[in-house]
């Protein structure tokens, strides 16, 4: 596939997808205003702004696989946009276990943290996307370099890791939702796994081919 | 009023349900099928209120009150409706107000068997006539923490105990929800072993608040929670409440339950409800009432759910830790 780079606007494209990364805000808030958030409504809303942060961690996590696979470069600048609506998922979700569910009990969220695996993961991976939100301008990148910029982003891949098992040790028992996003996660980080080895075993190959061609010179 | 003696006409005899539609033709027939006499011996009014009673199928009546109820203000109807663990009709809470409208549960017989002397087979309307029915206001608490009040309509589960007359080998009573794919698609998907099977030590079974329940909010239960009879159990987590029962066993030995055999470490035989006794992945300290406030209130979950002064002697001198 030819790479669309310069045939799309790209400032044309962000505003609708902006618009659909904020839908299902809206979704939830139109629900809370015709009582359609059931008879729980802090569990609902648990549940779906965590949801859709793995959305967005999954969209987040797809674009450099489908960059390189389709070979269309422009994705990646939509990459900082499902990054942060990722963010801005989990800060709501957040919210609601400290203000909703915890009703901003330190020391019950404290020893929720500590005693239940569940919540440290999801607290993990919460706190690992904070510097990656802090770290996303244009500013930033510059002045942390390239190199050390994307060290510090590899940090995604823990933070979803961590995101996934947290849903999976929440349920009861019907784990299909938690294991689809688990099944996503891991073709979207073994693609990057297999690719790295890839690249070290052809860079081996190449070092071992100079230093013959040396020896032979 | 008509079915305080139940033995006498029974339920089913009275008169064809769509004679109740129209008041007329429902004096008219009453005065043909049972005659002057009868109609003379009540007033007019007295009929008039029956016919109301009767008027729609899913009403149950009358009903005494119960000194075991709490004053709370129960949880908004609609809420318990459509707010419902019922795996077999599936995981989400919403699924089984959805998938549940065209469960049959009519006809329906409950089979009461195992460790007794007189074991026998219930027609459900049968067995909704055993004793008078009571409207019994509960809390019921949820393992997930949490918990609703409720106006449940049954009576002690007890009355049917002794009419098939336990043996002294009679330790635990096993129930047994009904199970069929054909009905419940979603069933193996559930994670769960199925059918749903849960069980309860004599004493606990014979317990006065241990409720044998048809209806609630006035009304025979709604499929989603459980028709057409359940058990209530208020000092215990709702998922031992087991739903649409259909075999009841005594036996001389612990039955399996459906959430222990899921998982042993998590759920445990009695599963009392314990504030001191954490699920091992969330706090069982508090509970939300889903009171029909927004957001519901977070409240301190109470021992044996506020049932103590009926069920803790039950349990003296076991370590709770260790029999959750």
């Amino acid at each position: 596939m030819k790479d669309l780079s310069r045939h799309i606007n790209i400032r044309w494209l962000k505003p609708p997808i902006f618009l659909v990364c904020l839908a299902p805000l809206a979704h939830l808030v139109w629900m809370g205003f015709h009582d359609e958030l059931g008879a729980n409504p802090v569990e609902y809303i648990t549940h779906s702004t965590g949801t859709w942060t793995l959305v967005g961690l999954c969209a987040t996590l797809s674009i450099t696989p489908l960059r390189r696979i389709l070979k269309q470069n422009w994705l990646i600048r939509l990459r900082r946009m499902f990054g942060l609506f990722a963010f801005f998922y989990v800060s709501l979700h957040f919210a609601t276990w400290v203000w909703l569910y915890s009703g901003f009990d330190v020391h019950a969220m404290i020893a929720d943290v500590y005693k239940r695996p569940f919540i440290t993961e999801g607290f993990t991976a919460f706190v690992l996307l904070i510097p990656l939100a802090a770290t996303s301008t244009s500013g930033m990148i510059r002045r942390l370099g390239g190199r050390r910029w994307q060290m510090l982003h590899n940090l995604i891949y823990i933070s979803a890791i961590a995101g996934v098992t947290h849903y999976y040790w929440l349920v009861k028992s019907d784990e299909t939702v938690p294991l689809r996003f688990a099944a996503v996660v891991a073709v979207l980080l073994g693609y990057r796994a297999i690719r790295h080895a890839l690249q070290r075993k052809q860079q081996a190959a190449a070092a071992k081919r100079s230093r013959e061609s040396v020896y032979s010179a | 009023m008509l079915i305080k003696k139940p033995s006498d006409i029974p339920y089913s005899e009275v008169t064809p349900n769509s004679a109740y539609m129209n008041r007329r033709k429902f004096l008219a027939g009453v005065a043909v099928a049972t005659g002057a006499v009868t109609l003379a011996a009540r007033s007019v009014s007295d009929w008039f209120e029956s016919a109301r009673v009767f008027a729609d199928e899913a009403k149950l009546g009358p009903l005494a009150k119960s000194p075991f109820s709490t004053d709370e203000p129960p949880t908004p109807a609609k809420d318990v409706e459509s707010y419902n663990n019922y795996y077999e009709f599936g995981t989400g809470k919403n699924d089984p107000s959805r998938n549940a409208t065209k469960f049959v549960t009519s006809p329906w017989s409950v089979s009461v068997e195992g460790e007794v002397n007189k074991p026998r087979n219930f027609d459900i309307e049968q067995l909704r006539k055993l004793a008078p029915l009571e409207e019994r206001i509960y809390r019921h608490r949820c393992v997930e923490a949490w918990s609703i009040v409720v106006p449940w309509i049954g009576y002690p589960f007890s009355v049917l105990a002794k009419l098939v007359d336990p043996k002294p080998s009679a330790k635990f009573v096993a129930f047994q929800s009904y199970y069929d794919i054909k009905q419940m698609p979603l069933g193996p998907r559930a994670g769960i072993a199925l059918p749903y099977v849960e069980g309860l030590r004599i004493d606990e079974a014979m317990n006065p608040l241990a409720l044998l329940t048809f209806g609630m909010y006035g009304e025979t239960l709604p499929n989603q929670d459980g028709a057409p009879v359940r058990m209530v159990l208020p000092w215990k987590y709702g998922f031992k409440s087991i739903k649409s029962i259909v075999k009841v066993r005594f036996t001389q030995n612990m039955p399996p339950t459906t959430w222990n055999l899921a998982n042993a470490h998590e759920y445990g035989f009695y599963s009392n409800v314990n504030p001191q006794v954490d699920h091992p992945r969330w706090s069982q300290a508090t509970e939300r009432r889903l009171d029909g406030s927004f957001f519901g209130k977070r409240i301190k979950t109470l021992m044996f759910n506020g049932y103590g002064d009926q069920v803790a002697s039950m349990y003296n001198g076991m370590d709770l830790r260790k029999y959750y």
